[in-house]
Formats: C-alpha cells, structure tokens, sequence
C-alpha cells in the first residue's frame, strides 16, 4: 500500500517496539502459567465432550477432580492419561465418570509410567490438532469450489437466542448480500467458566456458543455458499473465562473468524487480567493453527470514551494486539484489528476526522483484514438520520479500503434487527460500494492538510501512551484505569482461582504442539496467501 | 390563532402531513408474502392496503414494495388515517423518580455528596447467576446501556455469585456502602424471598445507618419491598440507567449540597 499520510516510518516501528516492550513481561506471564481453561482445551482437543445430568461438561468434571486430588502445575494430561492407563479405562469420558463421583485417585507419574502417559496423551491430542487441520483444509477446498467474496467482506449479526431462528435468518442475510455471519452469544456467556453443550433454544439476547450451534450453523452455510457460489463465512466470540476452549471448538467445527481481543475481557467484564492474557494466549495459538481470522474489540473503547479524544487508545490496542497476535503465531492476515466509526456526528469536521482515523490505521497495518464497525454510540432513533449516518460509515470504508465492514442497522439500540432493517443495511452499502468502490484510488488527502495532521498527531499521542505504559508496565496500567473508564487490578476480577502456576515438568500435548507448529496464517479478506511461519 | 391552535386547544388533533387536519401518515413493516411474478406482486400489493385499513389508514398507497428472498415483501405505506387524538385522554405513567442521562447523574452524585457513591453487589445464597448483576454493574452493561462501573462518581464492588450475607454485611461497613444491589434468579421454594429476607434483617440489625437495600431479580413483585425489607425491587428489563436513576433520586436528592 502506498502511503496517503506520509507516515515516518521510524516513528511506526518505534510504535510497535513500544508495544512489544509492553507486551512482551505478560506473554512470560502466559508462557509459565496455565489455567483451568487451558486443561480443559487440552482434554477437548483429545475428544472429551458431553456433559453430566447438570449440565456440567465433562472437561470440567474431570479438571476439577485432577486439580483436587493432584493439582493441576504439571498440567491435567500426565495425571489423567495415568489413571486411564491404571485403571484400564477405555476412554476419558468413563474416566470423568468415575472421577466425578470421586472414584479416581489421580497421582503424577514418574519414570517409565511418565513417559507412557505423556505418549498416550500426545496420541489423543494430536488427533485433536489433525481434525483441526482436516478443518482448515476442507475450508480451502470449500472456498475454492465456490468462490471468496471481494473486498470489503460484508458482516452481519444475527442474535435471536434460538438457534433454530438464527439459521434461517442467517441464510437470508447470505442471500442477499452478507459475507460473514457473526451469532451474538446469549448476555453474560462469557462470565460462565464452563461452554454449554448441544444445541440452545433459550438465550438472552443472543444465542449461546456450543459446539453443537456452531456445527448446526457451520453446514446451514455450507449449504448457502454452495447454492451462491460464494463462500460464507462464520463468526462467533472466543472471549470471556472459556475463550481456549471455544477457540478449540471453533477449530474443530471449522469457524472462520472469532471475536478475540487482548484485553476486552478485562475491561469491559472485568475478568482477571493474568487469566485473560494467559488464555488468551492459548486461544491464538489455537486460532492460527486453524486458519482463523481473529476480530479485535477496539470499537467497545469508542463505546465508553469519546471517540476523538481516545483515538490514539485504539491505535495502542490494535499494536498490542498485534504483538500478541504475532507472537502466538497468527500471521497478518489473521489479524482482523477493530475499530470504529463513533465520531458525535455534530463534531465540525468529523467525517474528515473519521477518515483520518480510519487511514492511519489501514496504513500501520498494511496486511491486517482491518473490521470497521459502525456507528452505534450517536444511532439516536431517529432511523432516517442514522440510515444518512450509515452511508456515510460505508463510505468511509470504502474510501480507506477497510476489509470488513459490519453492516449499520438504522434501528441500532431500538431492537434486534428486523429482516427489514437488514435488508435496508444491505442496501445502502450495495449503493455505496458501487457508487464509490474506487474513490479511495482517487482520494489523496492534502499532504499536510487536516487529514493527514490529524492522522500523525493521533499516532504521536499513541506512541506517548505506549511509552507510559511501557515504563510502568501494562498489568499496572490496566489496574490504573489506562484503558476504558474501569481500574482493573492484576489481583482482581473473576477467574484468577482458574490460574495455575506451571511446575517443572508441566506438560500439556496441546500447548507443546502449538507453539512447536506456529500458525500457518489464514485466509482473509487481503486475499494473499498469509507468511508461513516456522 | 392558526387552526392548529384552535384545534390544540379543543384538545382533540390528528396527524399532521402538509395541511392542518389531513391525517397523514407513514408506515412500514413487512408481510411473509412472496413478490416474484405479476400475480404476486399484485396479491402483496393488495395484503398491504388491506393491513393498512384495518390500521384505520383510509385511503392508503403502496410507494415501495420489494422483496426480500423468496418469502417476504417489504412495504412503505402513505395513507389517511381516520383516527382523532383526544388530548385530554392522554395518560402520562407516573413514575416515582426521573431517568437521567449519565452525566446528569454523575453531577448530582458530586454535588449532593461531593464524593463518589459507592455501590456494592452481589449475588447471595446458592444463586450463582450473576447475568442480572453484572448486566447491571460491568461497565459492558444492558440494553444498549453501560454499566453502572461506566459513571465517573459511582464506584462499585461487585462482589459476584454465592456471596453470604455475613460477608456482604461485612464488605458493605467496610467500603462504607451507599447502597447494596443484590440479584436473586434462582426461585426454588423461594429462595429468592428467604434470602432477601435474611439480607435485609441482617443490614436492620448491624448498623445505625444502614446502606440502601436494592434488589433485582425476574421473579420478584416490584411492590414487595416493605414486605422484604427493602427500599426497592427491580423486575425484568431493568436498565443500568434506571438503577442508576433510582440510586441518584434516594441518596443524592437534586438540590442537595454537600
């Protein structure tokens, strides 16, 4: 990409060592810690699934009973592939079985037994990765008998709670124009500690995220891409106190993007922050590995903060994000970095300052399947002023050659879309898209005109911010309240009772052979085949 | 006085498009009616006016139809409608405090208290849904609203799900609470109201001026709170910014200075 913005290429790379000096004491943090998110992954990767009478999965059941009668520092797999060896079980769910009712004594092996329980655990995960592999494949071949889509992806939301509903909802919106279909999960999925099984008829506000619902939803498009001849893609979130294991499903039952940010969680749930970067972690590997694309939650900043002032506060998260993202192996073109048009439309110049924003941001992350969201925090009900507002949003994204552009709906913040509102969506980014699909190649801000200065004064108040978090660290600077409105202290928030220090001798299958095998990069919307890593 | 006036003051009006009394009106909405060949389109045409009229529009015009995949037909309807408005008739519900923007509540917080207010919740007993009190307290928030963490002047311990009454009693002296939010979903042999009952005999019986008592729950009656002990139950669909509202109109009264 050219630059339009005349950007010192010094201060971008100054940028991104900034970000890795902040990031790079968590990643430690993640490389020397586990949880009990990332054992129960690893035992979902083996093919644990199902749940008790309750409801409680399996994977649950099983860790727990590890972590109580062993502990869970040298990770769940040695303790429980000896059990199954000892006790002569013929598969691990008659070993949770027996677990949850308190008939398994878990010890760690030492020696020769060690080492039989390491192969035996290695041989189940490995098949784990390879039906993620499968997955990722059968995704190419997908795309290649029908046909991926042109820049920029269309994404729509559908939410109704069933996922019966959300089917047919989900093939129309295909049909008339959608690229990517993202499901809401059901409020407050993400503070559960465990994944919900089967398919779900009852969700609040969204539908829930079960291994089930994304293979029902997963061939519902299948069918649809092949009646198009396009390939569609599917979203869902991989956040809150389970995102490695529904990272790990979404592997398994081939997802396209997930929603999975380095510090949403923390922020706007208040999960703890050492549980989140440690899952976190896990997640991505997991995500570059099945060719994933992740989206990142820098549009929830300009939900709290105003977003001309805390500009700069994207740009420092979509580099942390890339930081992380990159070392976890995810290749650019998985890194599907957000941000947002949120700009009070009675701002004086604020589609200009909304260019500016949305141009830098596409030229520091030249390779990124950038996702631009629309606005939400200025939709006053008033659907004929906000449906002008939604145009102008599509033309922004037109204009700086954003990747993925969630589709407005004029009814933003009245209720769940109807089928009209959606189809209106469609509508006017259809207009957009052909009116101006080429403008950006004409649009050329004025060297140092109010575009290209806003753009450069947003990315020296960015790098000022990196520099102070970098000098106080960025645990402390989340406790400090740096991000969002909220103080989030490293020892707060739920799930840090997940969080398990790594002994000598930690060994889990899946983590080994992720990080060993790096992500192989993904396909997205920028279209080249992504860098392989070694 | 225009016509308008006049009619104003008879208190009797009708929708107004370009002329006074012409009850002019906009509507759209879609019908599960496919709009593929002549016929259809015709027959949709047709369903629209009929909905139209018996929504008392008299006469109505089709001015868009189209349709959306194989089974629906979008409608954007002009038409007269024959209804008059009483304006004497209107009935305003009543409610005992104001919703405000957050801004609003912040300033009265600052001004009545000059401090933040602060706000601890929890989800007590066995109950370990805490969907209700984190929709009310994360600043992710509910229904388009955030949380109360959002506001600048209110500070909040959220405490989470199988909290004890004895250790919310405790926390809530400790942060100097203004207000207790406690969320009960699970109703089991009412467990919801033995709980409530219990929480608020235990704050009655350990301070002298004891925190506000809020609680939320699908299940509750909104006019149980004397019942339970209470100052104020929240039902379904309870927004942050009507807690929020509620917190303001009981602790930090418009006018009050610290």
């Amino acid at each position: 990409m050219s630059g339009k913005l005349d950007l010192d290429p010094a201060l971008v790379a100054q940028a991104r060592e900034l970000a890795r000096r902040a990031g790079q004491p968590v990643t430690d943090l993640a490389r020397t810690h586990t949880t009990v998110s990332v054992e129960r992954a690893m035992l979902r990767l083996a093919g644990l699934d199902g749940a008790d009478e309750d409801g409680m999965p399996w994977v649950n059941r099983l860790t727990d009973a590890v972590r109580e009668s062993s502990g869970l520092e040298h990770g769940a797999a040695l303790p429980v592939w000896d059990a199954i060896r000892c006790g002569g079980y013929p598969d691990l769910r008659t070993l949770a079985v027996d677990a949850t009712a308190g008939l398994v004594k878990f010890r760690l092996p030492a020696g020769h037994e060690a080492e039989a329980a390491r192969d035996a655990a290695a041989r189940s995960v490995e098949k784990g990765i390879s039906l993620i592999d499968g997955r990722r494949a059968e995704r190419d071949r997908m795309i290649a008998a029908t046909s991926d889509p042109p820049n920029p992806w269309i994404y729509l939301i559908v939410a109704t709670g069933d996922i019966y509903e959300d089917i047919p909802q989900a093939q129309a919106a295909a049909r008339e124009g959608a690229d990517v279909i993202a499901v809401i999960r059901s409020t407050g999925q993400s503070l559960l500690d465990y994944v919900p099984e089967g398919a779900t008829r009852e969700g609040y506000a969204g539908t829930y995220a079960t291994r089930e619902n994304f293979r029902l939803m997963r061939a519902a498009l299948d069918d649809v891409s092949r009646e198009l001849g396009r390939y569609v893609r599917l979203t869902n979130y991989a956040s809150g106190l389970c995102m490695p294991e529904i990272a790990s499903l979404a592997g398994l039952e081939r997802l396209d993007m997930m929603l999975n940010d380095c510090m949403y969680g923390i922020i706007f749930r208040d999960i703890n922050p050492v549980r989140t970067f440690i899952d976190q972690r896990f997640s991505r590997q997991v995500h570059a590995r099945a060719g994933i694309v992740i989206n990142t939650g820098e549009d929830n900043y300009l939900t709290t903060a105003d977003a001309v002032d805390a500009a700069h506060t994207v740009v420092v998260s979509q580099l942390l994000n890339e930081y992380f993202g990159r070392e976890a192996g995810l290749a650019d073109a998985q890194l599907g970095l957000g941000h947002a048009f949120e700009i009070n439309p009675e701002v004086p110049d604020s589609f200009l300052l909304e260019l500016a924003h949305a141009q830098l941001i596409r030229e520091l992350f030249p390779d990124a399947p950038l996702k631009y969201m629309p606005p939400t925090k200025h939709m006053t009900g008033n659907v004929f002023a906000g449906y002008l507002l939604d145009a102008f949003f599509n033309l922004a994204g037109v204009m700086t050659d954003q990747s993925i552009l969630l589709i407005g709906m004029m009814t933003e913040g009245i209720h769940t879309p109807f089928l009209s509102d959606r189809d209106l969506a469609l509508e006017n980014v259809r207009y957009v898209r052909r009116a101006a699909g080429r403008l950006g190649g004409s649009f050329r801000p004025e060297p140092d005109g109010f575009v290209a200065q806003r753009a450069r004064q947003v990315l020296a108040e960015a790098i000022d911010l990196l520099r102070t978090i970098g000098s106080q660290g960025l645990l402390n600077a989340i406790a400090e309240g740096t991000f969002g409105v909220t103080k989030r202290p490293a020892d707060g928030g739920r799930g840090l009772d997940g969080v398990v220090e790594r002994a000598d001798g930690y060994y889990n299958p899946a983590a080994e052979m992720l990080e060993l095998a790096g992500g192989r990069g993904g396909s997205s919307p920028r279209g080249g085949t992504a860098e392989v890593r070694s | 006085m225009s016509l308008a006036g006049k009619i104003g003051e008879i208190g009797i009006v009708r929708p107004y498009g370009d002329t006074t009394g012409d009850g002019r009106v906009q509507l759209s909405f879609t019908l599960p009616v496919p709009f593929g060949d002549e016929s259809e389109r015709a027959r949709a045409e047709g369903a629209a006016l009929q909905l139209a009229a018996k929504m008392g529009m008299d006469p109505a015009m089709v001015v868009h139809a189209k349709g959306m995949g194989p089974d629906f037909t979008f409608f954007i309807v002009y038409g007269r409608v024959g209804h008059v408005v009483d304006l004497s008739a209107v009935t305003v519900a009543e409610r005992e405090f104001p919703v405000l923007p957050a801004a609003e509540v912040n300033l009265r917080i600052r001004s009545a208290l000059g401090r933040k207010l602060v706000v601890v919740g929890a989800c007590i007993g066995t109950d370990a849904h805490t969907v209700g009190i984190d929709a009310i307290l994360n600043v992710k928030g509910h229904a388009g609203e955030k949380g109360l963490e959002y506001y600048r002047e209110i500070r909040v311990v959220n405490m989470g799900s199988q909290v004890g009454v004895a250790d919310l009693v405790a926390r809530a002296a400790a942060e100097h609470a203004d207000a207790v939010l406690v969320s009960q979903v699970v109703t089991q042999r009412d467990a919801h109201l033995t709980n409530t009952r219990q929480m608020a005999a235990a704050f009655h019986a350990g301070f002298v001026r004891r925190p506000l008592l809020v609680v939320g729950g699908p299940r509750f009656d909104p006019g149980a709170a004397r019942d339970l002990g209470v100052d104020k139950i929240f039902g379904r669909g309870t927004t942050p910014r009507e807690v929020a509202s509620y917190l303001v109109h009981a602790l930090a009264p418009a006018g009050a200075h610290q």
